[in-house]
């Protein structure tokens, strides 16, 4: 799960990091409020940035500075309401604008290849880290943590003399711990710091001093650990969460939305994809992903099918079943039953093999529901009733 | 023996008094694995299947009194890393866990213990494994088997069951059929499959289904360009049509960063003899244009 930058920053702050002070504002008014305080502080400008859930905000033009109140509040209201990736920016962040003399990249990252904690560090920050990977990969330093005693203290210093973060050892080497720190106390699967920043503030005396912050953070929480943090599973931003997916999120589907006009019903992961692609391959187009999972009983069939038929390009559907732990029939009658209740008749291709499929055929067969025995012969099918559909109601 | 489980597999259940762990236990039976004992903390000296099978407290007596040598654990995600501790610390040598959901952080030091005690864990999240006409450990339905001797490896459950059945259905049969798991850290790799394979001598032909994200296909495929040559080699990846940045089901099948395509899996399988199907019905045909003869 994504969450947004001011809840990252919240997670780096309860590890004690420097993170300079933010505040979030949903309108206008409220960016200009929060502008006003941070301005009679003594800073020159402040920075607001689009709280969204993708990458790229900046190269869309949902960063920007402001050196006044009015201008603060003109910004935001030109941020806010912006589409950044097909979101609608419904929040900002405001800050003060920092003084930055040099940018880095720190990063911990769950390692597939390695299976371990991977602390990432480069002193070329504030860019794209995969065009650095791509181009110039010995400009990225790594230390794996170990599974059990986590990023030892001569593996941090190792790491920050290697950035070229001497000069702010201390703490760099506290930041870089804290980073896999945040990782292990919130089962993250992914903290980043993009940038590190050595800022350039006004001291105790008013003189200026230099400071290592985090300007800005990203987290993603592993899903599958969201059940042991309460706290953290409540940071679900619902403002970009589309109704759909909640959907289907509360009744244990796993459900992605695409373009087409072929809605795919599926048990497993690896066969919904399958399905997907044997769509396009054929012609068709795949309207969603959706794997029912293990042992769909009939009311999760049922609410499988409401979310497809939400979709109103679907044309056709298309059903494919390997019962091993699902059962056939227990699918065709969650089939039969959905069909009964569905708001509108779109048709419907069946495939289903394997646990208890001849009981299954029976039920479909006395609904007269169509029928195919191979994967590919359901694929065309499919298709082809999608075609027809679409041609009639054009 | 085939690869990780066959006639000589002696298998305790973790497990198997809860609903999950009695079902699957009883079609293991049905196929014929030997199953020697159950795990069920506090039902231990009671009997299980109908009398066939006794229950222990421990992993640990179940090694010691019904001489185990595999396990299946059949315990939900809070508690599975556990027991995968438990049973790789208890000298239990080939260890399958089914429980999906596992957080990966938790997963990541279980790994490391079973390795640290040089056993062997395929999954989580995963179907089990299959040697036809010797021993079924997992949840894979026994009916889409055929014995023969082509190795079957895949990140996916009933994605595998497709590949099988067709493969079944054409008169190939398989040596075992070993799905891994489709979680992001997992046990046993596509890799790890690969050079249990190349070291088996029932085996003389492999294919490899596979999916989105990560690079374990990739790292797979450059292995088996230099060891494994002489096989018939066939594959499958699953998400050619998956978009970007998107967590497919499984915990594992997500393209980050324009890595782990089905497309840089498709080239890099190729590059390194493999032929690689479009559908999974396609395979039977692809490993006869291989040369596979069996």
């Amino acid at each position: 799960m994504k969450i947004q930058e001011s809840d990252a920053k919240s997670l780096l702050l309860a590890r004690g990091l420097p993170v300079p002070a933010w505040t979030v504002a949903r309108t206008p008014a409220a960016a200009r409020q929060a502008a006003e305080a941070i301005l009679a502080g003594g800073e020159d400008k402040v920075v607001i940035k689009a709280l969204v859930l993708v990458g790229g905000r900046g190269k869309a033009g949902g960063v920007k500075l402001a050196g006044s109140a009015d201008e603060a509040e003109q910004v935001a209201d030109a941020i806010l309401g912006m589409n950044i990736k097909g979101i609608t920016v419904q929040k900002v962040l405001v800050a003060a604008a920092a003084d930055i003399i040099k940018e880095f990249y720190l990063a911990a990252v769950l390692d597939r290849k390695s299976q371990r904690i991977i602390l990432m560090g480069s002193a070329e920050g504030g860019i794209d880290i995969e065009e650095v990977a791509a181009t110039r990969p010995e400009a990225i330093i790594r230390e794996a943590a170990h599974p059990h005693l986590g990023l030892l203290p001569w593996q941090a210093r190792r790491l920050v003399f290697g950035m070229g973060l001497g000069a702010h050892l201390k703490d760099a080497v506290k930041i870089a711990t804290g980073l896999v720190e945040t990782m292990l106390v919130n089962d993250a699967d992914l903290v980043e710091i993009n940038p590190l920043a050595i800022i350039r503030e006004a001291g105790p005396d008013g003189s200026p001093v230099e400071r290592l912050v985090c300007l800005d953070a990203k987290v993603t929480l592993d899903d599958s650990a969201l059940g042991r943090h309460p706290d953290l599973a409540a940071m679900r931003d619902l403002d970009e969460e589309d109704p759909t997916d909640r959907i289907a999120r509360e009744q244990g589907i796993s459900f992605i939305k695409l373009d087409g006009n072929i809605g795919c019903m599926v048990n497993g992961a690896g066969l919904a994809m399958t399905t997907m692609d044997l769509v396009k391959q054929a012609g068709g187009a795949p309207a969603n992903f959706l794997d029912i999972g293990g042992g769909a009983r009939s009311d999760k069939v049922a609410a499988a099918m409401a979310l497809i038929l939400s979709d109103p390009k679907v044309e056709a559907i298309l059903v494919n079943i390997f019962g091993g732990i699902a059962r056939g029939d227990e699918v065709a009658r969650g089939l039969v039953r959905a069909r009964k209740e569905q708001a509108r008749s779109v048709p419907m291709v069946v495939r289903i093999v394997g646990t208890n499929a001849d009981v299954a055929a029976q039920i479909l067969e006395a609904e007269k529901v169509a029928t195919a025995a191979s994967l590919d012969e359901a694929v065309s099918m499919a298709v082809a009733a999608a075609r027809a559909s679409a041609g009639g109601a054009a | 023996m085939s690869i990780l489980v066959g006639r000589e597999t002696r298998l305790v259940v973790q497990g198997i008094t809860g609903r999950e762990g009695e079902f699957h236990s009883r079609a293991m039976q049905a196929y014929g694995t030997n199953i020697v004992a159950g795990v069920t903390p506090g039902k231990g000296g009671s009997m299980a299947l109908d009398g066939s099978v006794p229950v222990y407290d421990t992993v640990a007596e179940a090694v010691a009194q019904a001489g185990a040598n595999t396990s299946i654990i059949f315990v939900p995600a809070a508690g599975a890393t556990d027991a995968v501790m438990e049973a790789a610390l208890s000298g239990i040598a080939t260890i399958f866990c089914i429980a999906e959901h596992i957080p990966a952080l938790d997963m990541l030091k279980a790994v490391e213990v079973v390795r640290r005690a040089g056993a062997t864990l395929v999954g989580p999240n995963c179907p089990g494994a299959t040697t036809p006409g010797q021993a079924k450990v997992g949840i894979i339905p026994g009916s889409i088997h055929l014995p023969g001797r082509v190795g079957v490896v895949s990140r996916s459950g009933t994605l595998t069951y497709e590949a099988v059945q067709a493969m079944t259905d054409a008169g190939l049969g398989q040596s075992t059929c070993l799905g891994i798991g489709g979680d992001p850290i997992i046990g046993t790799t596509h890799l790890d499959a690969l050079k249990l394979f190349a070291a088996d001598p029932d085996t003389d032909a492999i294919v490899m289904i596979g999916e989105i994200g990560g690079t374990a296909e990739e790292e797979a495929a450059a292995w088996a360009a230099e060891h494994l040559a002489h096989l018939p080699k066939v594959a499958f990846i699953a998400g050619r049509t998956a978009p970007e940045g998107k967590r497919m089901g499984h915990a594992g099948a997500i393209i980050s960063g324009g890595s782990g395509t089905a497309a840089s899996k498709t080239a890099a399988l190729e590059a390194a003899g493999f032929r690689v199907a479009l559908s999974p019905t396609q395979l039977p045909k692809l490993l006869r244009e291989a040369g596979y003869k069996g």
